[in-house]
């Protein structure tokens, strides 16, 4: 498995052959607050980079999650569906959201580093 | 207008608060455990709400007081008795609500705790009624502090001896550090709990010793949390001045002698509503599914007719779901009838649900 890329919406994202599994960084976990309901797209949906594609709710807002890369839509965690909490506890790991097949493998050039992404977060707080 | 911040803002900060803006204030939105935890330990221990924000007003005058107030409060206020405290309303001359609030029968007088984005215009207002003899002074060397949950009487009564004998709904002045305070069991949680105004040289320390005791720090998220669980209205989103009480389903916070009599603003409108039956109504909403209705979402009846709006929701911590509130013409506001409500371009079920969610546990 690839090291983890990050977006500029707060989706980390990592590679395994032609599969990336996706999630929301710790950072956006801290900016939402308590994750009351999480909404994920369906498997065999198609979607394309920057739209998005299911909702988090927290006790403050609803966010949509952008989709950092093209591709088909595999599998999502149920997990965090029944139990979304889970997600403000282990953002970066088990509380990951779906994975999906990579349309077009350059999509992961736009993304950053772990070091790029803090220093992004540091520039841009909110 | 320049941001205000309330005495406590340091205090706050060192507890981890983020701020934000709120009614022209800088106030504490939650602190370093967030809002579920704040609002599960407000339920099960203790919290305490800085509240300092909100109008302290204070009245005096003759019996004509009475008389006066009674043209914008429909309440009876010959009723209340010395330290007695009433939830009512300000009303206008549509019978529209221009605040909510909560009245006390003083010494000399009435104390009303008024909504901080309201407290300017609810003075104007309130003046407008009052006789040239007739005192009024909005305190701003006081700060308000809420202590709501289980475990506030066993904590407050062993900083403030005697508080345990307050019934709710009921004040007295007390002793802090050589201080008079004034105490009213009384809150917005659906809690047991007190309301403390405290001259500002004492709030910190007062506040301090209520952390040591454990009473966690709890922020606007989870008052809002926590007053929706309990049925209760915010103002500016469930009630405003378009809004009469009949059809915020607030009847009775208009005494039955006034129900009667009228004699208070918008009396006409009020008095139809209370004879016909309003056409719209307040009601509790519970969306089924896993979404949460917010402000301003479009309800429509099971056929898909737009019946209504919501007018606050969110997640329920201590229900463990969904909760809403909103207005329904009547003729869709009974209990258990399903509803839609439009979230993200979709039509979600819904139903009307009865007030609180969330059961209340007030010292009689």
């Amino acid at each position: 498995m690839s090291e983890k890329k990050f977006s500029k919406q707060h989706e980390w994202l990592t590679v395994d052959g032609e599969i990336a599994t996706i999630g929301i960084t710790k950072h956006a976990t801290e900016m939402l607050g308590d994750i009351v309901f999480v909404e994920l797209p369906e498997k065999g949906k198609n979607v394309e980079k920057d739209g998005h594609a299911g909702v988090v709710e927290s006790t403050k807002a609803a966010s949509d999650i952008y989709i950092p890369i093209s591709g088909e839509i595999t599998e999502g965690n149920q997990s965090i569906v029944d139990n979304p909490s889970a997600v403000n506890k282990d953002p970066e790991g088990g509380a990951w959201f779906f994975k999906m097949k990579i349309k077009n493998k350059s999509d992961l050039d736009s993304l950053m580093s772990k070091a790029d992404y803090d220093k992004f977060v540091t520039e841009n707080p909110n | 207008m320049q941001t205000q911040k309330t005495i406590l803002y340091n205090f706050h900060k060192n507890l981890g608060a983020k701020f934000v803006p709120f009614a022209g204030y800088e106030m504490p939105i939650q602190y370093k455990d967030g809002i579920v935890k704040e609002h599960i330990s407000t339920r099960e221990s203790a919290g305490f709400f800085d509240v300092s924000h909100m109008g302290q007003l204070f009245l005096s005058g003759d019996k004509a007081l009475e008389n006066s107030l009674e043209k914008i409060i429909p309440l009876d206020l010959k009723e209340i008795k010395l330290n007695q405290s009433k939830y009512s309303f300000l009303i206008n001359n549509k019978g529209g609500v221009i605040d909510d609030l909560i009245i006390t029968r003083t010494e000399k007088g009435f104390n009303i705790i008024l909504n901080a984005a309201c407290k300017e215009n609810d003075i104007k207002e309130i003046v407008k009624c009052l006789k040239p003899e007739h005192k009024y002074d909005l305190k701003n060397d006081l700060s308000l502090i809420a202590i709501q949950g289980p475990k506030s009487e066993s904590i407050l009564e062993s900083i403030v001896c005697g508080v345990n004998k307050l019934k709710f709904m009921n004040g007295n002045h007390f002793q802090f550090e050589n201080k008079r305070i004034y105490i009213t069991r009384s809150g917005y949680t659906g809690e047991d709990g007190f309301e403390v105004s405290i001259t500002n040289s004492k709030a910190e320390s007062f506040t301090k010793l209520l952390v040591e005791k454990g009473v966690k720090p709890i922020g606007l998220g989870a008052r809002d949390t926590l007053r929706l669980e309990a049925g209760l209205c915010l103002y500016g989103h469930d009630l405003n001045e378009n809004i009469n009480p009949i059809q915020a389903n607030l009847k009775w916070a208009i005494s039955k002698r006034r129900r009667e009599e009228g004699g208070f603003n918008g009396w006409e409108n009020i008095r139809e509503d209370l004879k016909n039956g309003a056409s719209k109504i307040r009601v509790g909403i519970k969306p089924l599914g896993r979404i949460i209705a917010r402000e301003g979402t479009k309800i429509f009846s099971s056929n898909g007719e737009e019946i209504g709006v919501i007018t606050s929701g969110t997640f329920g911590p201590s229900v463990n779901s969904s909760v809403a509130m909103g207005y329904v013409k009547s003729e869709f506001s009974k209990i258990n009838n399903k509803i839609l409500l439009g979230v993200r371009g979709k039509k979600h079920d819904a139903a009307v649900s009865e007030l609180p969610f969330y059961k209340k546990s007030y010292v009689k």
